[in-house]
């Protein structure tokens, strides 16, 4: 199974969106828990910071019996420096965004510790590409 | 113990999503960083933090916790309420601060 879901640049009052919908058709589909959430979290963070630093996004969910690709294609700043941005801590959010709570520099750590494989890559003044694989060992028969 | 039963031993103010008054509390987790409740608060914990705006309710409902508590006198946004309603969330209040309610909830989940 195929999904796609839109992401605009800024519009936090519809962050979360996606993962909520991802969440409600692994849960339907019987996938253990403890997947599901690990899912959750890295989705979760990594439309966020769409929402947070790029322009506009799309999210492209490949499902699969025994596991979901989540890949995030964003037209945004780009990221100059991946290893930067991976340290936790680290972050370029606004001001704005960071007294919202966001842009603590958790984000990406989040992913990297929940992801069975995590790759980023980035074109400064073109975009950011994240790509996320968790194996679903758990779906019911 | 359920979300009715801790806001009537914490006199909390109830502001929206009354359907979510018997989910179960099993603990609590304190924190305004969005990321970090996000990454280590576990299904079942009431969240008290300091934000009211209506991406609370986005964590809430995908990480299973059964209510939000806000602190300081705080109030949820109109939208951050209507998400409340719709996910059946909880959101209370307290005039207390982080630390103050923290540990009146851990100490009557202790009794328990």
């Amino acid at each position: 199974m195929n999904f796609e879901y839109k992401v605009e640049g800024g519009d936090f009052t519809h962050a979360g969106y996606a993962s909520s919908q991802v969440k409600k058709m692994l849960k339907q589909l019987g996938v253990d828990v403890s997947i599901i959430k690990r899912v959750v979290v890295c989705l979760y963070e990594a439309e966020v910071n769409i929402v947070a630093h790029a322009y506009s996004g799309v999210i492209y969910i490949e499902l699969t019996a025994d596991r979901i690709i989540m890949r995030l294609v964003d037209k945004g700043p780009g990221i100059p420096d991946i290893d930067l941005a991976m340290q936790k801590g680290y972050s370029t959010a606004s001001h704005a965004v960071r007294e919202m709570g966001f842009g603590a520099g958790m984000g990406l750590p989040n992913i990297s510790s929940n992801a069975d494989v995590f790759n980023i890559s980035s074109d400064v003044g073109v975009g950011t590409t994240v790509e996320i694989m968790i194996n679903l060992n758990a779906i019911a028969a | 113990m359920k979300v009715i039963d801790i806001i009537e031993k914490l006199n909390l103010t109830l502001f929206s999503g009354s359907d979510g008054l018997n989910r179960e509390v099993k603990g609590g987790y304190t924190s305004d960083l969005l990321s970090d409740v996000m990454g280590h608060a576990d299904a079942g914990r009431v969240w008290i933090t300091i934000q009211t705006h209506k991406n609370i309710m986005a964590i809430a409902s995908l990480k299973d916790l059964p209510a939000v508590i806000i602190v300081g006198a705080e109030k949820p946004g109109d939208d951050t309420m209507d998400q409340s309603n719709i996910e059946g969330i909880p959101i209370l209040g307290t005039s207390l601060r982080s630390f103050e309610i923290s540990a009146e909830l851990y100490n009557i989940l202790k009794e328990e």
